[in-house]
């Protein structure tokens, strides 16, 4: 890499630096400083220390807004994960129509969140969606009320999700499927390791570096789900499917309860932080440092 | 991405490539079955909505819902249908692609070719802002813009996409750049180009294929983004996922589903549309937004 000093790559690089410092760095410095404050309608600066998180983590309404998006970061990622290799190590098998399975597993992943949410609520809508032409086709016993489940909402929530992104996963795992080297499976035949087994224990491991990307960015956009809940259960019935960001979007703007915005807001960064800390630190600091050795 | 063939030839059709078949057609049904419903239930008129099956076919073919979801379908008071929203996307997305892409083709420049003192700081902060979560900044941001004069305005909504746009964007155009063979970099400084006209005369006519990838990447992000344009764009610049939802959510009258469905299905044509034209282009765009320096 050549080091040429030069004024005008910095002046290029300014709108970057200037918004990370305004936006990514200031708008958290905000946050944190207006979440130690009383604010209801606008912003003032009147200071109550801890209070508002105090507060928070008093509601009943944010334990079960936590509690949802631990079960929905659980299911999607797993699901997706399972899904997506499945899929992946199917089409690596050189089947019939490999390019048209594939445009329909990621055809989804085009969609928006508000559309994949809108499509399965009607598919899941109690009276006319799937339980009535499963009643229709003589199966009187079959239930999927999940939309109006108290308790099974946020699976439906997980549902569409894993749908939605399902197919990501299968690109990220087929590139990698792809990139494997043809005499690690010319050696595992001649060993006559079974294929299923040659995948688990040989292919996945390898796969290793995919698997973490995937994790991670689908981890980080768990924390973010807004559009999903709010166009498929609007967060209900009654609050069994809200989760952080809806909480913290209702105290912005509907309940004019900004401290407490604040306050839950930088609760959703923390943990963010938390999930990406460990990856960012083994990415950038100890990968480096072993490749320096 | 080429499709190199790797695995053991395929073997004529055994129990277990029956099973397989079984298997990825389940899923292909599963992937394909909310497409189909949505398409089918825009079909059909709401007498037969109610009576039938949600599955079937519709008996008979009925179009009215689509000019209805395009021209007619109220959103609170209004009954315009999705069409200013379409119009409001496209002023949204049009410059929002152009002022991103190109803003990040310069950034991802000078990091690769043009490092300076603190450069990988500034870009490490910026990366760090793409795994915020939006609800932390939108609140600070909208203050932002309101002390700027620009929120709830077209300029507005451009700047915030702009924003968050560029993290990912500017490092998938910093890794293409800095794959590029540097001796080509040094022979153009030799030959006295500068910092705008070695970007204009040189890199410029080789972004071609990454500039495609951002794109694309941007075009279905911002056409499919719900929360930004709900909070930044204001009321007359509305994009279509938003006043889609505002359609489909109406509180009072009666539900049209099929007048939902094709308003669904409209939103949703776009992304579909880059996706299927772009299909490979499409895939390396996940794969560059996935893979990290």
């Amino acid at each position: 890499m050549p080091l040429f000093r030069n004024i005008a790559s910095m002046i290029a690089l300014l709108p970057m630096i200037v918004i990370s410092l305004t936006v990514f760095v200031g708008c958290i410095i905000y946050s944190f400083v207006y979440s130690l404050t009383n604010s209801k309608l606008i912003p003032v600066f009147n200071y109550i220390g801890f209070d508002q998180y105090e507060r928070l983590f008093k509601q009943r309404k944010w334990d079960v807004a936590v509690e949802n998006i631990f079960i929905y970061g659980f299911v999607f990622t797993i699901g997706c994960l399972i899904i997506g290799f499945l899929l992946a190590v199917l089409i690596d098998q050189k089947i019939r129509g490999e390019s048209l399975f594939r445009t329909i597993f990621l055809y989804p992943y085009a969609m928006s969140f508000v559309v994949t949410g809108l499509v399965w609520k009607w598919v899941l809508n109690p009276t006319f969606g799937l339980e009535n032409s499963m009643h229709m086709w003589g199966f009187a016993w079959f239930e999927l009320d999940w939309l109006v489940n108290r308790d099974l909402a946020i699976y439906a929530v997980c549902i569409a999700a894993v749908w939605q992104g399902a197919g990501f996963v299968m690109v990220l795992m087929l590139a990698g499927l792809r990139g494997i080297d043809e005499d690690i499976w010319k050696s595992l035949s001649i060993e006559g390791v079974a294929k299923w087994k040659s995948y688990i224990f040989v292919i996945l491991p390898m796969l290793r570096p995919m698997v973490v990307t995937a994790v991670v960015l689908i981890a980080a956009g768990v924390v973010k789900v807004y559009d999903l809940i709010l166009t498929l259960t609007s967060g209900g019935p009654g609050y069994a499917t809200t989760t952080p960001a809806l909480y913290v979007m209702e105290n912005f703007f509907k309940r004019a309860d900004l401290g407490q915005a604040f306050a839950a807001s930088i609760i959703m960064f923390i943990s963010v932080v938390c999930i990406l800390a460990p990856w960012a630190f083994y990415e950038f600091y100890l990968r480096n440092k072993y490749a320096a050795n | 991405m080429k499709a190199i063939p790797s695995g053991r030839r395929p073997k004529h059709l055994t129990i277990g490539r029956i099973g397989m078949y079984c298997f990825i057609l389940v899923c292909a049904i599963f992937f394909l079955m909310p497409l189909y419903v949505m398409v089918i239930t825009s079909l059909k008129d709401m007498d037969e909505i109610r009576a039938a099956n949600i599955l079937n076919l519709p008996k008979e073919l009925s179009f009215y819902s689509w000019p209805k979801a395009w021209s007619t379908a109220c959103t609170g008071f209004v009954c315009e249908g999705l069409k200013p929203g379409f119009f409001n996307s496209i002023k949204i997305t049009v410059p929002s692609v152009i002022v991103s892409v190109g803003l990040s083709a310069i950034n991802g420049y000078a990091l690769a070719f043009w490092r300076f003192r603190g450069a990988y700081f500034f870009f490490g902060l910026c990366m760090f802002g793409a795994f915020i979560p939006y609800q932390v900044m939108v609140y600070p941001l909208l203050k932002i813009e309101d002390a700027l004069g620009i929120y709830s305005t077209l300029p507005g909504i451009i700047l915030v996409h702009t924003i968050f746009g560029m993290p990912i964007l500017t490092l998938i155009f910093r890794n293409f750049y800095a794959s590029l063979p540097i001796d080509l970099f040094k022979a153009a400084r030799i030959d006295g180009g500068n910092f705008i006209k070695i970007f204009f005369y040189v890199i410029i006519p080789m972004s071609a294929p990454i500039t495609i990838v951002a794109v694309i990447l941007q075009v279905t992000g911002i056409w499919n983004d719900f929360l930004l344009g709900l909070v930044f764009a204001g009321r007359d610049n509305q994009p279509m996922t938003v006043q889609l939802n505002n359609i489909v959510q109406v509180d009072y009258g009666v539900a049209e589903y099929n007048v939902d469905m094709s308003a669904t299905i409209l939103t949703s044509l776009v992304p579909l549309f880059v996706y299927f034209i772009s299909g490979r282009w499409f895939v390396r765009g996940i794969a560059a937004g996935a893979i990290k320096g």
